[in-house]
């Protein structure tokens, strides 16, 4: 059996993204990721990776770009407010089609909000988030196992589509302790391809060039459409989701993350008191699990959207379902974290009580 | 019959698309040549700014990238930290380098960041259409200073080496100008330093080059070169404001 540790959620990230080979962190101080810069700042030195504590976000996402086009596995971590900064660069390192991690550990807003768990990130990460026409490969872990898996298969599906990739957590997650089991041999930083796009010197080769512009009159429009093409195949392929008891559920909760681990326990209080209550948790945020919940809302009447926020992937719910079930919502924005018992209540609402 | 002439191998056959009497391409071409002189050419990776170079991304012939307005010093870093082979030069006019991009470049010098900074301060916002600059002069007409650079209410022009003098992990700092063949050979001069400092892992070398813009001054080009000597310079002085290596002796 592989090793198994007890670690906080932000140094099970920084172990996740050390084994996937990543030997590149750029990143500012913000509350509640700071566990992330602490613990890899340690762990790069040890594995001979580069460590930048910088000025800004602003900066680190730019150091990412340069250090993503000259063809590493790189990322950054921040919370809220540190990636509103980042969204300039990201926009830029989608347009300019290169792969790029980083995560989210939300915290509280708008503005400088709190630093409680919050999931009120959801549209910034999944609608894009800076300017310009694009989306951004985003992941939900909701442990600290996740949260050391997914840095590998979020490289992994940013390098294959050549895109940016985000996972979404919050400060809950990152810093409740948890066992993790390390899943997978680490990956040899050496042993990953230099792509055919990096920037290395043009030895024996034809120069290359890494941009986000064209201004040849109809050649951006031929770029995004191409861009979309790929998203097309993304959003068809990639639509990750945990169902459980949904086949014979009145009622399907949908969240994700920590909201998803809550809502399990108010799965499990509904079923106990004979309510046929059903859980879809969204791995995928972007492409969102629409396939699914589209059939699902053949036979299921009711659907209810708990998120740490006024209602944002309420509204992909409402999109995936056409409409057709009736949604309904519990909410906890600014900091709240839902519990069992209120959501439990509010199944019951719906219901009409025990059966 | 013997070439003696020609367009170095360091830039792109594209034809460049500056306006007559830029400097752009008179400093484009001086770093071309030391690409090919210095035999780094196949291992550097330049930087285009945002700004009317923004093309020059079309005309070193070397792996280049083009980054948002004033992150070049950053990616610069990412490239070299993540490739300490490679050879990084970033190329930034006064909006990009001394404006939106203050803290990276001041940063990046704090650093002693392995990296060569080419700073193009022609006391404008040429791409945009002639608005003012951070290192647009007192009394300076603008577009947005239709009357002159009103210091009370536009404060005062950043030197930029001057202030770079004071970080103290520079490492070479030198203002030249490209307005007479005398000042482009100390440039080409300065500029081969510059590279060869980054060749030696000696650090953060920023080359501030006094460039032409007869478009954005709204004067003819022969009267753009008079007027660096005569008043841009004043402001500006040339020179050599921190070199470490003379402490190393």
């Amino acid at each position: 059996m592989a090793e198994k540790k007890l670690m906080y959620g932000n140094h099970a990230t920084v172990e996740g993204v050390i084994a996937a080979g990543c030997r590149f962190f750029a990143g500012y101080p913000i509350t509640p990721q700071n566990e992330i810069p602490e613990y890899m700042s340690i762990r790069m030195n040890e594995e001979g990776g580069v460590f930048l504590q910088t000025e800004s976000e602003i900066a680190a996402i730019n150091m990412l770009f340069g250090a993503a086009a000259a063809g590493k596995r790189v990322m950054t971590s921040s919370s809220s407010p540190g990636i509103s900064l980042m969204q300039e660069g990201i926009s830029y390192i989608a347009g300019a089609d290169i792969p790029v991690l980083v995560v989210n550990v939300i915290r509280g807003g708008p503005g400088l909000g709190n630093i409680a768990p919050a999931q009120s990130d959801y549209y910034q990460a999944t609608r894009g988030g800076g300017h310009g026409d694009y989306f951004t490969i985003t992941l939900a872990p909701n442990s600290a196992q996740e949260l050391f898996e997914f840095p590998k298969l979020a490289f992994e599906l940013a390098e294959k589509y050549r895109n940016p990739a985000l996972i979404l957590t919050d400060g809950l997650l990152g810093q409740m302790m948890e066992p993790v089991e390390f899943s997978y041999d680490p990956v040899d930083p050496n042993s990953l391809p230099e792509p055919e796009w990096a920037l290395s010197g043009c030895n024996g080769r034809e120069r290359r060039v890494v941009r986000s512009y064209d201004l040849r009159i109809g050649k951006l429009e031929e770029w995004n459409w191409r861009r979309f093409k790929k998203y097309e195949e993304i959003k068809k392929k990639e639509q990750r989701f945990e169902a459980t008891g949904c086949d014979d559920a009145d009622l399907v909760i949908v969240a994700y993350g920590t909201c998803a681990r809550v809502s399990d326990a108010a799965v499990r209080m509904a079923r106990a008191s004979g309510l046929k209550v059903g859980l879809v948790r969204p791995i995928t945020l972007w492409p969102f699990p629409t396939d699914t919940l589209r059939s699902m809302a053949k036979k299921i009447e009711h659907f209810l959207v708990v998120e740490m926020s006024c209602g944002q992937m309420i509204d992909d719910v409402k999109l995936a379902t056409e409409f057709r079930s009736k949604i309904h919502f519990h909410g906890r924005p600014g900091g709240g974290v839902p519990n069992p018992p209120e959501i439990y209540e509010k199944i019951t609402g719906i219901l009409g009580g025990t059966k | 019959m013997k070439r003696i002439f020609g367009r170095p191998n360091g830039l792109t056959d594209i034809q460049q698309r500056y306006c007559p009497g830029c400097g752009h391409g008179i400093v484009h071409r001086l770093i071309a040549e030391l690409l090919v002189e210095l035999g780094i050419r196949e291992r550097t990776v330049g930087i285009a700014p945002v700004g009317c170079s923004v093309f020059a991304d079309e005309y070193f012939n070397c792996d280049m990238i083009q980054p948002p307005h004033g992150r070049g010093p950053a990616v610069a870093t990412g490239i070299k930290r993540s490739r300490p082979d490679c050879i990084v030069f970033s190329y930034q006019g006064d909006g990009d380098l001394a404006a939106i991009g203050t803290a990276e470049t001041i940063h990046a010098a704090a650093r002693n960041e392995n990296i060569v900074l080419i700073f193009i301060n022609n006391a404008i916002y040429g791409m945009t259409g002639g608005q003012l600059a951070p290192t647009t002069l007192p009394g300076m007409k603008s577009t947005t200073s239709v009357k002159g650079r009103d210091t009370v209410k536009q404060g005062l022009p950043l030197r930029v080496c001057e202030l770079l003098s004071k970080v103290d992990g520079a490492y070479y700092l030198v203002r030249t100008a490209v307005d007479t063949p005398k000042n482009i050979i100390k440039t080409k001069r300065v500029l081969k330093r510059a590279f060869q400092n980054q060749m030696e892992n000696k650090g953060f070398s920023l080359v501030e080059i006094l460039s032409m813009c007869p478009t954005g001054w709204g004067v003819s080009p022969v009267q753009a070169k008079k007027w660096i000597d005569e008043v841009m310079a004043k402001y500006y002085p040339l020179g050599v404001f921190l070199d470490r290596s003379e402490e190393e002796k």
